[in-house]
């Protein structure tokens, strides 16, 4: 990276508060996540983790508080805001009824591109779609349309990306297809915002943990500072057995454990 | 407005427009119920029902175009309703898009869909025997209206899709609209009705809409129920259309 300035966060949310009806679903939310970074926005279900999401990519007004992105804030400048993000959400959002080449080509229409054949293809390529380009996406297996929903996220470069929950209901090897393509995001200097309900997700992927819980974040920091929270660790000796994941992708043979593919651009 | 407002529109347009291609079965789907009401109008009661009017099938062909437009807006509700539910509309509203593109292109795919639709079923209407010595601005007027119409019950459609809860509730509300053109002018003159059947078909809005066409059709004077018509046309669009960007607001942010 050659930005050596001071580097304001990517993403500043404070205390941020909503409610729908009696629901009170943020009481108070504060966070940042500083550029080119992974953060884990980490909660069971209606913790209010898409809430969060929804209010930062300028879909919800937040009853209180601010959020920024990039700089910009989502209340008053929600079009700076939408020109520096994309969002993943928590469903797919592809359109069944087209192809999946067709649906990346729409998306860089959209985005106003140059070239959206050129963008589609290259993205195809680099998500192993390029074989079912030219199906409907509705033959899509789940981890082709979360990939094909991840490259649509991809064009135009956003600055900050949203995943909400990206993972759930996929495999375990579209899981670690899914974890590999976010570590590359952040290793080219995108920013990631992602909410998930698996602790090891959060723990393989992301540089800082929130924990949020009945609408507050209850701890906030690097996986080292949370362990920390806990009293030190017991020495114990524990037989170390495979876990039925180990088992899993050793029968079906993905070695997809090995996370050496530092070789992508 | 954003200045990528037409770009983005053309562009989800296309988009929409693949949908029907793609499912060439909504516009047959459309076209077929219509056209079956005309061959049973036409073939089964016709030989009973006394228009005063020589051909039957220029008597009925008004009506039954209303009554396609009616139904084709249901599948119009229907896209917009699975936008909204899949997460795609969320997508492009987190885009830097014109935003009111995406309402737009479900409302214009609407008018092209409807088209396509009228211009299969008055082929049929041809085969079938309709004649008519309009010239080409009286078919202008004719397609004017039916334009009209279609965009008024467009925005109805919207509306049902922003506030339904289910795919049920976001096609079932054109049942009724449906239902409007058999108590009207559309397939016996409204004077051999009783009493407050007439006067609640006359003054609703399909008979003035059927009349005038009819009056195109024939290159009679309109007189004025082409401005009744116009008017009841222009009134359901303007109120459909602050209750559905009422409704467009309390969706989005």
């Amino acid at each position: 990276m050659t930005t050596h300035q001071i580097q304001l966060p990517a993403i500043e949310v404070q205390d941020l508060e909503k409610s729908y009806k009696e629901l009170h679903v943020l009481r108070g939310v504060t966070f940042d996540v500083a550029p080119g970074r992974i953060f884990a926005l980490l909660g069971s279900n209606g913790a209010g983790k898409t809430t969060i999401v929804r209010i930062s990519s300028t879909l919800l007004r937040p009853d209180a508080g601010t959020a920024s992105v990039n700089g910009f804030d989502v209340a008053t400048q929600p079009v700076k805001v939408r020109e520096s993000i994309s969002l993943t959400g928590q469903f797919t959002a592809v359109d069944e009824i087209l192809t999946g080449r067709e649906n990346l080509v729409l998306v860089a229409k959209l985005r106003h591109l140059l070239d959206p054949g050129h963008v589609a293809d290259t993205l195809l390529a680099r998500f192993k779609l390029a074989e079912a380009a030219s199906r409907k996406v509705s033959t899509y297996s789940g981890g082709m349309r979360r990939r094909l929903d991840i490259a649509m996220s991809l064009i135009g470069q956003p600055r900050v990306i949203f995943l909400d929950e990206p993972t759930t209901g996929l495999d375990p090897e579209a899981r670690i297809e899914v974890w590999r393509v976010i570590k590359d995001l952040a290793h080219q200097g995108t920013t990631v915002l992602l909410t998930t309900q698996y602790l090891d997700e959060a723990e393989q992927l992301a540089d800082r943990i929130a924990i949020l819980h009945q609408g507050r974040i209850i701890a906030n920091g690097t996986l080292a500072e949370l362990k920390q929270l806990l009293p030190p660790a017991k020495v114990e000796y524990v037989e170390k057995q495979p876990s039925l994941e180990d088992i899993f992708l050793a029968l079906v043979g993905n070695d997809g454990k090995d996370e050496a593919t530092k070789d992508q651009p | 407005m954003s200045k990528y407002f037409f770009a983005d529109t053309g562009v989800l347009l296309g988009r929409s427009m693949r949908h029907i291609t793609r499912s060439l079965d909504t516009i047959i789907t459309t076209a077929i119920t219509p056209i079956a009401l005309m061959l049973l109008f036409v073939y089964v009661f016709g030989g009973a029902i006394k228009t005063g009017a020589g051909n039957y099938v220029n008597y009925l062909l008004p009506g039954i175009m209303l009554i396609a437009i009616a139904s084709g807006i249901a599948y119009t509700a229907l896209r917009l309703f699975n936008d909204l539910n899949s997460g795609i509309f969320e997508r492009f509203h987190s885009m830097p898009i014109a935003r009111s593109s995406v309402l737009w292109a479900h409302v214009l795919t609407s008018l092209v869909s409807n088209g396509l639709t009228l211009v299969i079923i008055v082929v049929v209407a041809l085969v079938m025997g309709f004649r008519t010595s309009a010239g080409p601005l009286a078919w202008l007027a004719v397609a004017g209206i039916l334009a009209l119409f279609t965009l008024a019950l467009t925005w109805i459609a919207v509306l049902a899709a922003l506030s339904a809860k289910s795919v049920d509730g976001a096609s079932g509300f054109s049942y009724p609209l449906i239902f409007l053109p058999f108590i009207s002018s559309a397939f016996v003159p409204t004077s051999t009705m009783p009493g407050p059947v007439r006067v609640f078909a006359e003054n609703q809005p399909v008979t003035s809409i059927v009349n005038t066409i009819q009056d195109l059709f024939a290159q009679r004077p309109a007189g004025s129920d082409i401005w009744v018509a116009l008017a009841w046309c222009l009134g359901i669009l303007i109120l459909a259309y602050v209750l559905a960007m009422a409704a467009y607001r309390r969706r989005i942010a």
